[in-house]
């Protein structure tokens, strides 16, 4: 039980470790040349690295540590199944055509091929009536998630779940719309948190949320694993409608859900004048690394001067960007073929089951793990407990990557967030080690 | 560089030098967003004439920044006109100067690079996911191939004091000036080239760096315009150019097609060192230099300091839909505070980004093998002597014809004359689509772009057409 684990509990330590700031290393030669140009005031608010490059170092300092300790990774949530071959098959015949004349492209629609938004919308918003030309094809959500703050600008108030995958605050931090960190709750200024726990079923009391322009909803969640129920999500087009907000709905891990709840926001009536959602490939065909992804913007959404976002948000694409890789999109649109997609569903169900593993294993261990069944997460709680303390005696003891629950935020303080990505060996050691660690 | 896939509108006005388009789609209008009783795919007849008007609106705000922009983007604007004449004239065989666009298949060496990395990704071995490469899991930090960022430091920058880790490798060019943008923020002021590519202003713009557009001047408020003609060479006169926090500066210049001097440059570095300000270098066109024209900002002393500089495979190796490019960020390159540039920059990327594709990354790899960088000088000799022959043609037929020699771009003056006039009749009377030179800023009034990117027969077509029209 978690009770017997030997944690050095430290200081409410809600951050991360602030960056390791080579500031002082520079500054060591104060001849040397500045520019005067001053530092962007914003990134200068940002208090820490970004989470996951900083789960990354540490990775790589352990390996340091224990060069021949078999490092297993659940933290980051990087796929790790080859692509199916119909898949890998149309990418390499793409890249092959384009050696030749009439294989041969120049630039891309900015928007992504005709065919591929075509495809994106009959797979995924079949009877939602979303066309085609309100699609946006990208290089994924991360990317996607900053052009659309790049689209509302600096002026807007946003509203994100807490906890919370980390880019929607960072971006709004980056973009200028926060004010400082708070340094005791670690909650930047002008951002609403709609705290999401065991307490309320991982579903924000949106009675006690004050009104923003923005409202960032993430289902399945990342990190809580929480898929949102029709009811709920009704509530929150409803708020969004009654206090005139947009909501940007992030779908990454629609494809996870298991017990019938929405895959798209636009499942519910209104949803089209109220919401953007934004998707990816990365976790549907594991192109993480391939880079793809799309952005739903409705034609009848629209701002208060009654002027279509859809618009904005093409100007945007067409002067920020230029297109997703085409060799990305042939990918794409191979995996959303009939054989392609069926290949790429049994990978999900895969690290579906690998989360059932997972799920097993905490439970025999009497610990409460939650998510793991519409989210290839699991969102385990140590309560009492100081996520990274978690984070680093699992590391140490048992080899295993996680993520700590306080670089989603606050409310992710007890928490750790395994991910289910994995080869099944890897799965089935990490949760043998885990057991002989927590039992 | 858009394919056409929107309906196009055919009232078209070319009469003004400011390009016309709303800033919006062509077939998005307002009044057709809100369809009366509309509720998931279900139309209800509902006979009310100010159904618009009833129509729900978000209490968001507009980002005003938006709304300062005067139109579409340049290039999908050229698109429109291209798809709405082609429509007109169904049996013209409608040759494209105008966008940029590589037309010429990307060499073997490089696209067997991206197929083998595409079947690698369908076995255990090859497979990665996020930022790593060829089984070596690298760091996350950068998300770019740690093979990549040092072939691209060697290839391009030995000998200059530019390292590996100082390479951050992106989907392209276009990406980057805006990343840059936001690493910068709203409160830096900029100077820009006049002409230049609009990805520059257009994203300071969206920033918020910039004050409303000035309809008299044609220029954006707060942003410095350094004019660039024949009669300065098309080298700013730095004297009369006021100091600015970012100098953006394309060297072979798009649409100039001027290439600054080992002369130019240093005052140019000078000129930001003495105003503590911090040069972008545009250097997307290095490999087009035919004479010794610097191919990058690192050649000149002292530049580390003052300067980043942001480069493209998109015209070296026709990797226009591929997607890849890179930006040099040195380590010497300081805010007031000391506070290094590069760091932040990092910060974006790793925040506001994800990586360029693994498969581009990998036809990158070979893009600067040995092999990859003959290939990539055969197709840029190629442009090259397709630009030959435009400046040639041009010539023959009169014309004061700028650039060509270090830029697949040829800067052709029809003076005293619209520019935007100038391209709908080369367009209407030859079916030839170029650039109008005032989409690249007032001091392209006057200009016309064309762009050397063309199967080798289109070419030569079209300047038969030119001759006809203009001899």
């Amino acid at each position: 039980m978690y009770k017997s684990l030997s944690f050095a509990f430290m200081p409410c330590k809600t951050i991360l470790q602030p960056r390791a700031s080579i500031k002082t290393q520079d500054n060591e030669n104060v001849t040397s040349y500045r520019t005067k140009v001053a530092r962007n005031p914003t990134m200068e608010r940002l208090q820490y690295n970004y989470l996951f490059p900083e789960i990354s170092a540490r990775e790589a300092q352990h390996v340091k540590k224990y060069p021949n300790a078999k490092v297993i990774s659940l933290g980051i949530g990087d796929t790790t199944e080859p692509l199916p071959d119909v898949v890998a098959l149309s990418m390499a015949n793409y890249a092959h055509g384009l050696a030749t004349p009439t294989g041969y492209r120049g630039y891309g629609a900015e928007q992504g091929s005709k065919e591929l938004r075509k495809a994106i919308a009959e797979t995924f918003y079949k009877d939602m009536g979303i066309q085609d030309t309100e699609v946006f094809v990208s290089d994924g959500a991360q990317c996607d998630i900053s052009r659309l703050q790049l689209l509302f600008g600096s002026n807007m108030s946003i509203a994100v779940q807490d906890p919370i995958f980390p880019a929607y605050i960072d971006s709004s931090v980056i973009i200028g719309q926060t004010g400082d960190v708070e340094t005791e709750s670690g909650r930047y200024q002008n951002i609403e948190y709609m705290k999401c726990g065991p307490q309320n079923s991982f579903f924000p009391d949106l009675s006690k949320t004050a009104r923003t322009d923005i409202i960032f909803f993430c289902s399945p969640n990342n990190p809580t694993g929480h898929a949102a129920s029709w009811e709920q999500l009704e509530q929150v087009v409803r708020f969004a409608q009654e206090n005139g907000s947009i909501i940007v709905y992030d779908s990454a891990y629609a494809v996870y859900i298991t017990d019938g709840s929405p895959r798209s926001i636009y499942e519910i009536p209104g949803a089209k004048k109220v919401a953007i959602e934004v998707s990816s490939f990365s976790k549907i065909a594991g192109f993480t690394g391939v880079r793809l992804g799309w952005t739903v913007v409705p034609k009848e959404l629209m701002y208060s001067n009654g002027f279509p976002v859809i618009n904005d948000f093409n100007r945007i694409v067409c002067t920020c960007f230029n297109g997703a890789s085409r060799i990305a999109q042939a990918g794409g649109l191979a995996s959303l073929s009939k054989e392609g997609f069926k290949a790429v569903i049994s990978l999900v169900d895969y690290y579906k089951e690998n989360a059932e593993i997972l799920l097993e294993t905490f439970k025999s261990l009497g610990l409460r793990a939650y998510g793991g069944v519409n989210a290839p997460y699991l969102w385990v709680h140590f309560p009492g407990s100081n996520s990274w303390d978690v984070f680093n005696e699992i590391l140490e003891k048992t080899h295993i990557i996680t993520v700590p629950g306080s670089g989603f935020g606050p409310a992710g303080k007890e928490f750790i967030r395994v991910t289910a990505f994995g080869h099944r060996e890897n799965i089935l050691q990490a949760s043998d080690r885990l057991t002989s660690l927590l039992k | 560089m858009s394919a056409i896939n929107q309906i196009v509108s055919t009232s078209i006005s070319s009469s003004t030098s400011t390009f016309l388009g709303h800033n919006n789609l062509k077939n998005i209008k307002p009044s057709s967003v809100a369809i009366p009783g509309k509720i998931n795919g279900v139309v209800k007849c509902v006979a009310s004439p100010s159904a618009e008007k009833t129509a729900y609106k978000t209490k968001v705000s507009r980002n005003e920044n938006l709304a300062k922009l005067q139109a579409g983007y340049l290039f999908p604007e050229i698109a429109r006109r291209r798809a709405a004449h082609m429509l007109k004239y169904p049996d013209a065989q409608v040759i494209s100067l105008g966008i940029g666009d590589t037309t010429e298949p990307i060499p073997e060496v490089i696209t067997s690079a991206m197929s083998k990395r595409s079947y690698a990704l369908s076995t255990v071995d090859g497979y990665s996911g996020y930022g790593a490469e060829q089984g070596e899991k690298a760091l996350f930090v950068y998300l770019s191939s740690q093979q990549l960022r040092a072939a691209i430091a060697s290839t391009y920058y030995a000998d200059l004091g530019i390292e590996e880790d100082d390479i951050f490798v992106s989907d392209g060019a276009k990406s980057d000036i805006s990343r840059l943008q936001v690493l910068f923020g709203s409160n830096v002021t900029m100077a820009v080239q006049d002409p230049s590519y609009p990805a520059y202003v257009d994203s300071s713009v969206i920033l918020g760096q910039t004050g409303q557009f000035q309809k008299d001047v044609e220029k954006y408020g707060n942003i410095e315009y350094m004019r660039c003609t024949p009669e300065n060479g098309f080298f700013p006169d730095l004297s009369t150019v006021r100091r600015t926090d970012i100098i953006f500066f394309c060297s072979p210049n798009n649409p100039t097609g001027y290439a600054a001097s080992r002369e130019q440059l240093t005052r140019l570095v000078q000129f930001a060192k003495e105003n503590g300000s911090i040069i972008v270098y545009d250097s997307a066109y290095a490999m087009y230099v035919s004479d010794d024209s610097p191919r990058s900002i690192f050649e000149i002393p002292g530049a580390k300091e003052v300067a980043l500089e942001v480069s493209s495979f998109s015209k070296y190796a026709g990797f226009t839909g591929v997607r890849l490019g890179w930006t040099a960020i040195p380590k010497d390159l300081l805010y007031s505070d000391g506070f290094p540039l590069a760091k932040d920059f990092n910060r974006i990327v790793c925040t506001c980004f994800n990586g360029a594709s693994n498969i581009a990354q990998a036809g990158g790899l070979a893009c600067v093998s040995a092999e990859g960088i003959k290939a990539m000088h055969e197709v840029v000799g190629f442009y090259k002597e397709n630009t030959a022959i435009i400046v040639d043609t041009f010539e023959s037929l009169g014309f004061k014809v700028y650039g060509g020699k270090n830029a697949p771009y040829v800067w052709v003056h029809f003076p005293g004359r619209s520019s935007w006039d100038v391209f709908s009749e080369i367009l209407e009377k030859t079916h030839v689509v170029t650039t109008p030179g005032s989409g690249f800023g007032p001091g392209g009034e006057g200009f016309v772009r064309v762009s050397a990117f063309g199967h080798g027969e289109n070419v030569l077509e079209a300047c038969r057409r030119f001759k006809q029209l203009y001899k």
